[in-house]
């Protein structure tokens, strides 16, 4: 018998029972909640006078619809009244249901995916959800973290479990050493451009590989939680030192003894060495170029010198769909990617929203200007990073540059708060999504690394950040 | 949750691949506490403009297509976030099957806490389905029960789906009280755990 991936140790340590068709009961770890997707499931519970079954696994923040300013003053003051009512109905929820809760303003508040690493709750080996889809950013402690649904979060809320079918395994092996200026965000754009947005569904993926090795928890929390757009259920990257290293010390990290414990307990989460995958990839990153969208779907990526496509090289459906494409960007068929001049940018979301983002970009905008017809905004993943960033003085060099310092939050990422693009606007953006109307209704979102963004900000054109050593 | 079993139904076409939730409902709409009332903004993009007035030629408005419940889409339909909202406008505009080659795995799942019957066919059967939706108003049928789907022409198809999904969607189960049956298999785990991993216990 071959020996077991990373995925099948969690999966088999977390199954409570298994039915006669092949679903599991899964128990779960954690579960992070935020105020979008859980009124419904509460209010659910509510009707089935279903109590919360582990409130103590439990951690809710608000993050999706708070607005990037003026925090202190508390949910009361927030302009939006539907946005309002769905923070006062989680503040509500949490405190009925004793589950410990970080809201707007606390510093210790931002985006769910940054605030669970961030506050140590996110360990190595466990199981994690959120009604979410970018939970897979987790992976990268070697947890299987997964999106749900909302009637997955009252599922959850009531037994502390999911009920699921196994997902296949999937191996991508990234090897080489980048080049200076390309890192994490390139390797998943790369990938997704390669196996496309639906390359990995049905599959778990772990990374392997030297160049994820190397990888700090920042960039391997980029990759895993770009992991969804390939259309996995979720990303791995086994736990090694540089895991504990970051766990270490955080508030909910287990300290003494039971540190040492847990830790040799991680030490298991690695694939067997004849583990058997049910696909496997692999992306030689040495000679990878920083990668940009050019399109209305993460597969969409184009190198930065190269060329959008042309419809005219295509057959037709796929000519039609690349047409549309070009259409809804304002592009040319063929024309440098380079040459697309941007509007805005928009430097967050929890795909590079942490201190090592913010710390790249600010290298690029250092001693530099954000170009004249530019707004560029920067909104930290949590309270800690934004306060972290500003010891380090970095939110000097960006108002010095000319970029806009935010409060956390996930922002234009999503433009549910007032932070969107207007109709035809191009915007630099370091989040996860491309798709039309994205970042606001007409909206054209090119996504790239954070040191790209602030490259395209200074160049008021999308830039190739090796031009700016 | 309301019982599948068979739909005989209009069946419209939606012929976009890598519809996405935005598309299917765009994050203004999100903003709700309730589960009710989202149809008006399935598709909000594709049917309406800025100024919010009615967008012309969208299928789902066309007088041919009204009270469709079936539709077909093209690949990799429900691509994207997490959000329930999407199957929940859909069933609240009156859809309750959807049809494409392949759909993202999180949307699969909320179709069926909802019964909304998600169904995958190879791309030529899709191709053909959506060939005969285009011709208009005729009925289509959907049978959970044979796992089939049945153009106006006669052609039938068979569709894949795991016999646990089918039996909960047949039936309407609730999955929380079902999985509430085994809390004793639940404490029972907890107990194990709390034993192999204490620090999961003392701290949070
Ligand atoms: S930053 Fe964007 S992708 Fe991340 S949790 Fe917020 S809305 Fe979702």
């Amino acid at each position: 018998m071959s020996g077991k991936t990373l995925y099948d140790k969690i999966w088999d340590a977390h199954v409570v029972s298994t039915d006669a068709n092949g679903e599991s009961i899964l128990y779960i770890d954690l579960h992070l909640i935020h105020e979008v997707t859980t009124p419904q499931a509460f209010a659910g519970l509510r009707a089935a006078h279903r109590p919360v079954r582990r409130p103590d696994r439990t951690l809710a923040v608000a993050d999706h619809n708070t607005p990037t300013e003026g925090q202190a003053l508390g949910v009361g003051a927030v302009a939006d009244e539907e946005a309002r009512a769905q923070l006062q109905a989680l503040e509500r929820n949490v405190k009925a249901n004793g589950i410990e809760f970080l809201p707007m303003g606390d510093p210790r508040n931002g985006i769910v995916h940054v605030v669970g690493p961030e506050q140590g709750r996110t360990q190595p080996g466990m199981t994690i959800v959120c009604g979410d889809s970018h939970t897979s950013t987790h992976g990268a402690f070697g947890s299987l973290a997964q999106g749900i649904g909302t009637s997955e979060v009252e599922h959850v809320l009531a037994t502390q479990t999911l009920r699921q079918m196994k997902s296949k395994n999937m191996r991508v092996a990234f090897t080489g050493t980048p080049a200076p200026g390309v890192g994490a965000k390139d390797f998943a754009l790369a990938l997704i451009g390669r196996i496309g947005t639906s390359g990995g569904t049905g599959h778990v993926i772990e990374y392997t590989g030297e160049a994820i090795r190397a990888l700090s928890m920042e960039g391997r929390m980029t990759l895993c939680n770009l992991t969804i757009e390939a259309g996995a259920r979720a990303g791995l990257v086994a736990p090694d030192e540089t895991t504990f290293a970051y766990v270490m010390g955080r508030p909910s990290a287990p300290k003494g003894a039971a540190w040492d414990m847990a830790v040799s307990h991680w030490k298991t989460f690695v694939s067997d060495p004849d583990a058997r995958f049910d696909s496997e990839i692999t992306v030689d990153v040495s000679a990878l170029p920083p990668t940009v969208t050019w399109g209305t779907s993460p597969e969409d990526v184009v190198a930065i010198d190269g060329r959008v496509p042309d419809p005219a090289d295509f057959a037709e459906e796929k000519a039609t769909a690349i047409q549309r494409a070009l259409d809804y960007m304002g592009l040319t068929p063929g024309q440098r990617i380079d040459e697309a001049r941007v509007d805005r940018v928009f430097i967050g979301s929890c795909t590079n929203s942490r201190i090592e983002d913010l710390r790249a970009a600010a290298a690029v905008a250092a001693g530099r200007k954000v170009a004249a017809h530019v707004s560029a905004m920067i909104v930290p993943g949590s309270g800690l990073v934004k306060e972290q960033a500003e010891s380090e003085g970095l939110d000097v060099i960006f108002r010095e540059a000319g970029f806009d310092w935010r409060e956390p939050g996930c922002s234009m990422c999503l433009g549910m708060n007032p932070d969107r693009l207007a109709p035809g606007e191009r915007c630099a953006s370091t989040s996860n999504r491309n798709f039309e109307g994205r970042q606001g209704r007409g909206g054209r979102t090119h996504l790239m690394s954070p040191a790209m963004a602030a490259a395209a900000a200074i160049a008021g054109r999308i830039a190739d950040v090796r031009e700016f050593g | 949750m309301t019982p599948f079993t068979r739909l005989d139904a209009k069946a419209a076409p939606l012929d976009v691949a890598n519809v996405d939730t935005d598309q299917i409902i765009p994050k203004q709409f999100l903003k709700t506490v309730d589960r009710e009332g989202l149809a008006r903004g399935l598709f909000y993009d594709m049917r309406f403009e800025v100024d919010g007035s009615p967008r012309a030629g969208f299928v789902l408005d066309d007088p041919a297509f009204k009270g469709a419940q079936v539709l077909i889409a093209g690949d990799n339909f429900g691509c994207g976030s997490s959000r329930e909202h999407a199957p929940w406008a859909l069933l609240d505009f009156g859809i309750r099957c959807v049809i494409s080659t392949s759909f993202a795995d999180i949307f699969y799942n909320n179709c069926f806490q909802n019964g909304l019957l998600p169904i995958a066919l190879p791309r030529d059967q899709v191709r053909a389905l959506m060939g005969e939706a285009k011709g208009g108003n005729h009925v289509f049928s959907v049978d959970l029960e044979t796992q089939t789907v049945t153009a106006p022409s006669g052609q039938t198809f068979h569709f894949d789906i795991d016999p646990g999904r089918k039996e909960k969607m047949l039936g309407g189960l609730d999955a929380i009280g079902e999985t509430l049956q085994a809390a004793d298999d639940i404490s029972a785990y907890e107990a194990r755990r709390a034993l192999d991993q204490p620090w999961l216990e003392a701290a949070r």
